[in-house]
């Protein structure tokens, strides 16, 4: 047989999928684009409207800055645990790393539900801190920006965790070992010899939380109680509450482009090859 | 023994400490579902079933489950079919067009839920598959493509290229050596692929809230609506099955494993 007719029948396979991708999922996305400039009338209104409206800068400034604490939180906290997973080699490691995955199981609905139990007014924080005599009236730890952190660093923090832990996996101890055999201390040869080999990781890992957080709709919107608005549940109210189809959808162009820069500035520090395509 | 150092100390401590913070909330909704009050909190005098038997008698927490249950495994095939395939053409080629539609099949990974859900939204109106579970369907399988192209591809990389070669010089055609040769080494992503598809199907909720209105209602969208409207402990008694049903899948795993 030619070995065009060969390539042909690959392509074969490659087709049905592309092409459903193409007409029910990347031309909707592209007409958000049309809608942005044609409703409710044809021209760039409706970005200018975005620009004006403090609104809208509020919602994104916020956003920003939750998914950057949502970020640096995951990472922190997720470093410690990779770290310990592929270090030390204990009868409790295999468990650790079993509760670790676990929660990527369980929906971000049921988890966020969790966290409002655990913070609402009357939920279990504030009901065992009365319990116990320590408050005399609820606090406020949701329907507040603190409220969104906690719950959305939970729900992020497994998307950080699993690329560190490919990356450190990878690690030879060999390089510490020398390090350490050549006098420098436990906590030196971590940072200078063990933390450079494992920044890959880290970037991978906070480029994921990142990205996943700018969009992130569900824990903000629940655990906001909608004085949390972020870009996307400021979207969802535009078009719900206003029917306001062309702002909506100019944020949601606007949230596209960010999100594709942030992917852009990130291509220079991460493989995102590794990151996104090919990982495990 | 080696004294143990104030270094390896604050990483183990830390560790636990971390992982608690990820496990404990999921089990909080485990008392809750218990209580025997009518609202959100903790049991009061005694335990009490009562809301388990809520859910169990309910007639629309037990048919937004089912539909979940019956939407999420058409998806699963359809995106464990598709995506395979996908794959497995993209391993053959291994070229620049492949690699770029690789990336294309993996953008609903990056598009924000709410803008994806927008984009349905007017697309599906004029479908006219509002409301409708092929709606749902179609959404879910193009949300669970990259997942299953993904792990499949896993699978695939460390095929040696020579043996589809040695099949295909034998004599057997293109699809006899991708049934033959290419699918049982593929086996493993594609039942990852599988799990992941249903999953993503079983617990999205954006899509769902754009794309439906009354006639479908799947199980996170009963839960939202629960939590929005009135929260009453019903919810968490779904909760905690849910938490126990991955509770026992992801302990099987791990004894298999070992």
């Amino acid at each position: 047989m030619p070995r065009l007719g060969e390539k042909t029948q690959y392509w074969l396979l490659v087709l049905p999928a592309l092409a459903i991708m193409i007409a029910f999922y990347i031309v909707p996305v592209l007409g958000i684009w049309q809608i942005s400039v044609t409703e409710p009338a044809s021209g760039f209104g409706n970005f200018a409207k975005a620009a004006q409206s403090n609104a809208v800068k509020t919602s994104f400034v916020l956003t920003f800055r939750v998914a950057a604490v949502t970020t640096v939180g995951c990472v922190l906290l997720g470093y410690i645990v990779a770290y310990a997973i592929s270090n030390y080699a204990g009868r409790l490691t295999p468990l650790m790393l079993a509760l670790v995955i676990l929660p990527f199981w369980v929906s971000v609905l049921i988890r966020s539900f969790s966290w409002i139990v655990l913070l609402g007014r009357s939920g279990l924080v504030n009901d065992s801190l009365r319990g116990a005599g320590l408050i005399d009236s609820p606090l406020r730890l949701m329907h507040n920006e603190f409220g969104v952190l906690v719950a959305m660093i939970h729900v992020m923090l497994p998307f950080a965790i699993l690329p560190m832990l490919t990356n450190m996996r990878g690690i030879p101890d060999a390089y510490v070992k020398a390090a350490r055999g050549l006098g420098a201390s436990e906590w030196t040869a971590f940072r200078q010899v063990y933390f450079p080999q494992t920044l890959p990781g880290v970037m991978s890992g906070a480029l994921l939380v990142f990205v996943l957080s700018l969009g992130f709709y569900v824990t903000p919107a629940l655990l906001g109680g909608g004085r949390v608005l972020m870009i996307s549940e400021y979207i969802t109210y535009q078009i719900q509450e206003f029917l306001a189809w062309g702002l909506g959808s100019a944020l949601s162009v606007i949230l596209l482009i960010a999100t594709a820069l942030v992917l852009l500035i990130a291509a220079r520090f991460v493989n995102l090859r590794n990151a996104l395509l090919e990982r495990k | 023994m080696m004294p143990v150092s104030p270094f390896r100390i604050f990483f183990q401590t830390g560790a636990w400490m971390v992982t608690a913070f990820l496990v404990l909330p999921l089990l909080v909704v485990i008392p809750v579902s218990l209580t025997d009050t009518s609202y959100i909190g903790l049991p009061k005098e005694h335990l009490s079933l009562q809301h388990y038997a809520n859910y169990f008698a309910s007639p629309d927490w037990l048919k937004a489950t089912w539909t979940s249950i019956w939407i999420g495994t058409i998806v699963a095939t359809c995106a464990t079919v598709l995506g395979t395939s996908f794959a497995i053409g993209c391993w053959f080629l291994s070229d620049r067009a492949s690699a770029i539609a690789r990336w294309v099949l993996i953008t609903p990974i990056l598009v924000p839920p709410v803008v994806q859900s927008l984009g349905f939204y007017r697309f599906w109106v004029k479908l006219g598959l509002i409301d409708t579970s092929t709606g749902v369907i179609l959404a879910h399988t193009l949300l669970a493509l990259p997942y299953v192209s993904i792990s499949v591809f896993a699978a695939l990389a460390n095929l040696d290229r020579n043996i589809p070669r040695a099949a295909r010089s034998l004599g057997a055609s293109v699809r006899q050596t991708v049934m033959a040769v290419i699918v049982p080494a593929a086996r493993p992503g594609m039942l990852t692929g599988f799990v992941f598809a249903f999953i993503v199907s079983f617990d999205e909720i954006v899509g769902v809230l754009f794309i439906t209105v009354r006639r479908v209602t799947t199980l996170p969208k009963q839960i939202w609506e629960g939590i929005q409207d009135n929260i009453d402990p019903t919810i968490a008694s779904v909760a905690t099955l849910l938490v126990i049903l991955t509770l026992i899948v992801t302990a099987i795993g791990a004894l298999r494993r070992s």
